[in-house]
């Protein structure tokens, strides 16, 4: 009843910034209003949003955009230059490389959403009870953390690949398993720094158990930094994908993954350079855009610069 | 209601060893109100972290209502004892809205009747439901302390420890807080045990205090005592001298006590 | 105040600062005038005590925008002075110790160093004569073995004696104001009278004036010659630091009363009932008392 009182006679700004909001909801909305506003005054992270939204937009409609079939070989149309009738050219196979990079984008999205619902939670949950924790649990798993940051990210994704075999599906498996220790070391490190904290001490004393505290208390604030650390290594995993897509292990021929078509494309640089050129446009422009938006979410979200 | 006895706490191994606390022992009957005054270092505070739990390397014996207290503490344990901590700042998570905090309590004990007894709570307070949903940042450094209270009394604690509770506030604020702090204890007749390093403070809270100096007990006095000036200890006396100001001749005179 | 010409002048000072919910005015017309007194500023948390401090040094943030009629330093106005001359100013004629000398001190070298440092950027001298000097000013803050403590790094030695050094790198130059902004506080209360007696002996031996800013109007009224009261970024009152206890002004009166007591009874404190009648601008009465 009140809220909508608020909203009504105060309109939208008044009631997200009201000082005594009445419900948790409020209170909510009016703290993320304030970042919303914090962030919008990142004129290139806002831009990254943007070409990341675009991306999901395009995803979504691809079969609406893309004007050809993605799969579809027709050899006598093949190596054709920038035309109205085909945007950016076609391949060596006559595919439209167009519709190529349209559904592309779908493969994309794909990598670094499975990639970060699986790192991310198991970096922080690893983290997190280390730190808490503290003793023997801590060493046993940062020893574990340490063994799989001592290899270089692309040659230990090779391996799993070379033992999984190829495929998308093995790809972001492997990526995964390279991704998380990073997310653990840093959830750790906040970790540390929280738990001597007197907030946690009287939760402590309430009796409240371990779970309760890593899960309720601990988690939320290791979140901020993750989530900036995530964004910015979304660009170092569509590489990773495009790297192995390249060397034929990620996704396989004739799926229209960016960095396989580079491969593909990369015979044909000196006379046909579009083909080359605009899946790696792509990957450029994409990984560009997550990086200003990593950057941008470090100045809402970074709990330092909280006052 | 509070006995200690014999606490020892050591910090560290070896070479940095270091006797924190060294044989303090004292009483509290049920209702009072106990002073703990020190300078840094002086293991006032470590006193009250072995009582409250968070420290568990003491050795000793500490007993609440005639029961002696192992290291790790059970969940009537925290509905009888609370704490309320220093730093207004640190002592609420930042992210949690006031109503979540108290709340939490309130679920870990699975007490039911949450919104009722956070309604009540703020009230005794005297913070009222417009800041139930405000976030800690904005609120000012003593309405967070009250929260703070409010969070200690939400579980229904026969005693409360209070470490500091109003070092870190502004005078008018520090006069607040002991005012509300005093109406809450007459009338839920609580047993408290105040840390601080403010004499004036304890004697305004306490009937009787310990002093304490580098881990040591150095008496146990009552406030008339403190306001009549019968003291024996060199100690006491000269941190007396300094609560009173700045007095040059005075100054010359403070000894270093070991 | 019998002196003629003032060691520092104030004049109408001011500053704000930008929020998301328009301009806040920390600190709103304040003027006062010292000679080589101890003159100290007192207030609650957002008083603009701080800021006042800092606003003569011109160590604001630059997004904050300082205004005054007039900031007067020997004769000299600061307000017309640049960049590079305030930089001579600070240090070399005014200096400031702030409360916690963990953050004011470099963590990687001596504190011995640093003193010299300070020594040297000011005064052209040879290493051994700076050296020298610095010995002699550890000692004159009661460091018993300044050799030793030459060659300590900052986290070495303890809180009491932190300070004892920020003081002697701030007065090492010869300045002849200082700004110490709470000082003390962090201290323990035997400490901190002790590193007072120290900063007391000094200014008055040097002739310098001493603006001391704290919380803790007890305190400043044992410790000050006259006392600056500032409540919402104005002055409320400037009395002599004798007089305090016969102040009329009900913010004073405030402040002295809801003091816990030792000889006091056990009842609720008095608590400040704050005004905002306190606030309006009264001209005349401030300025007037000031430049008494």
């Amino acid at each position: 009843m009140m809220t909508h009182k608020a909203l009504k006679t105060g309109g939208m700004g008044e009631w997200l910034l009201a000082d005594t909001p009445d419900s948790a909801f409020q209170a909510w909305a009016g703290r993320a209003y304030l970042g919303l506003m914090a962030f919008m005054k990142n004129r290139l992270a806002v831009l990254g949003l943007l070409i990341i939204a675009i991306l999901i937009i395009i995803a979504v409609l691809a079969p609406v955009i893309a004007p050809y079939d993605p799969v579809e070989t027709n050899i006598g149309n093949r190596l054709q230059p920038l035309s109205f009738t085909h945007y950016f050219g076609t391949d060596e196979m006559g595919r439209d490389i167009f519709s190529r990079i349209v559904w592309g984008s779908r493969l994309t999205l794909y990598v670094i959403g499975l990639v970060a619902i699986i790192a991310a939670p198991v970096g922080i949950l690893v983290g997190t009870v280390a730190g808490y924790f503290g003793g023997i649990i801590d060493t046993m798993l940062m020893r574990i953390t340490d063994i799989f940051l001592a290899f270089p990210k692309l040659i230990l994704a090779l391996a799993f690949v070379s033992a999984l075999g190829p495929g998308i599906e093995n790809a972001i498996i492997a990526i995964s398993i390279t991704s998380w220790p990073p997310y653990a070391r840093i959830a750790r490190a906040e970790t540390i720094t929280i738990r001597n904290s007197d907030f946690i001490k009287a939760v402590k004393l309430q009796g409240a158990s371990a779970l309760r505290i890593i899960a309720g208390h601990i988690m939320p604030l290791c979140l901020p930094s993750l989530i900036i650390r995530v964004t910015l290594d979304m660009a170092g995993i569509i590489l990773t994908a495009a790297g192995l897509g390249f060397l034929g292990l990620g996704a396989q021929p004739p799926s229209p993954e960016w960095g396989a078509m580079t491969s593909s494309g990369r015979t044909y640089i000196i006379d046909h350079w579009w083909l080359i050129t605009m899946p790696g446009t792509a990957i450029f422009i994409v990984s560009l855009a997550f990086n200003l938006l990593g950057d941008g979410l470090r100045e809402v979200l970074d709990p330092r610069s909280d006052n | 209601m509070i006995a200690v006895e014999n606490l020892n706490v050591f910090f560290g191994h070896g070479q940095t060893r270091n006797h924190a606390v060294k044989d303090v022992g004292f009483t509290v009957e049920k209702g009072e109100s106990f002073g703990l005054v020190g300078e840094s270092g002086s293991g006032k505070s470590t006193v009250l972290n072995c009582i409250s739990g968070l420290l568990t390397h003491w050795k000793g014996r500490i007993e609440i209502d005639g029961v002696r207290l192992m290291q790790t503490r059970n969940m009537a344990f925290c509905r009888k004892v609370q704490m309320v901590f220093q730093d207004p700042y640190g002592s609420l998570h930042p992210r949690h809205t006031i109503d979540r905090t108290l709340k939490e309590p309130v679920k870990i004990h699975r007490l039911g009747d949450a919104n009722n007894r956070v309604a009540r709570v703020l009230d005794d307070v005297g913070l009222g439901a417009k800041f139930r949903f405000r976030f800690p940042h904005q609120l000012s450094g003593g309405q967070r302390q009250r929260v703070a209270v409010a969070r200690a009394l939400i579980l229904d604690p026969e005693i409360i420890l209070l470490d500091e509770p109003t070092s870190a506030l502004d005078v008018s604020i520090q006069a607040e807080v002991l005012n509300l702090l005093q109406d809450i204890r007459r009338e839920k007749n609580l047993t408290y045990i105040l840390v601080s390093h403010d004499l004036a403070v304890v004697s305004h809270m306490c009937n009787r205090l310990l002093v304490m100096n580098r881990g040591k007990t150095v008496e146990t006095i009552t406030r008339n005592q403190l306001k009549s000036g019968a003291i024996s200890e060199k100690y006491t006396t000269q941190l007396l001298v300094a609560g009173k100001g700045y007095d040059r001749t005075a100054i010359d005179q403070f000894q270093d006590f070991r | 105040m019998t002196e003629n010409t003032p060691l520092l002048t104030v004049n109408d000072l001011s500053v704000v600062f930008p929020s998301p919910k328009g301009e806040v005015c920390a600190v709103n017309n304040v003027s006062f005038s010292m000679g080589r007194e101890k003159i100290g500023v007192v207030g609650e948390s957002g008083s603009g005590k701080s800021l006042t401090g800092r606003a003569v040094l011109r160590l604001l943030p630059p997004y904050a925008r300082v205004g005054a009629s007039d900031i007067t330093f020997k004769g000299r106005n600061l307000l017309s002075c640049s960049e590079k001359q305030m930089r001579k100013i600070r240090g070399m004629e005014i200096s400031m110790v702030m409360q916690d000398p963990k953050y004011s001190l470099n963590p990687v070298r001596t504190v011995g160093e640093q003193i010299r440092e300070a020594y040297t950027i000011h005064h052209k001298a040879g290493k051994k004569q700076a050296r020298q000097k610095t010995l002699d000013m550890l000692k004159a803050v009661r460091i018993r073995n300044p050799e030793q403590v030459y060659g300590l790094y900052p986290h070495e030695v303890s809180g009491g004696m932190g300070q004892r050094i920020m003081i002697a790198m701030m007065l090492i130059p010869e300045p002849s104001l200082l700004i110490a902004d709470e000082p003390t506080s962090a201290l323990d209360v035997t400490v901190q009278l002790q590193v007072l007696a120290i900063l007391d002996d000094l200014v008055g031996e040097r002739g310098m004036g001493l603006i001391f800013i704290s919380h803790d109007l007890a305190l400043v009224s044992s410790f000050c010659d006259r006392v600056i009261i500032m409540y919402g970024g104005q002055i409320m009152e400037v009395v002599d630091a004798g007089n305090l206890h016969k102040s009329n002004h009900p913010y004073t009166k405030g402040l002295l009363s809801c003091l816990p007591k030792i000889d006091g009874t056990q009842d609720h404190l008095p608590t400040l009932v704050r005004d905002d009648v306190w606030l309006k601008p009264v001209p005349g009465r401030v300025n007037g008392e000031a430049a008494s």
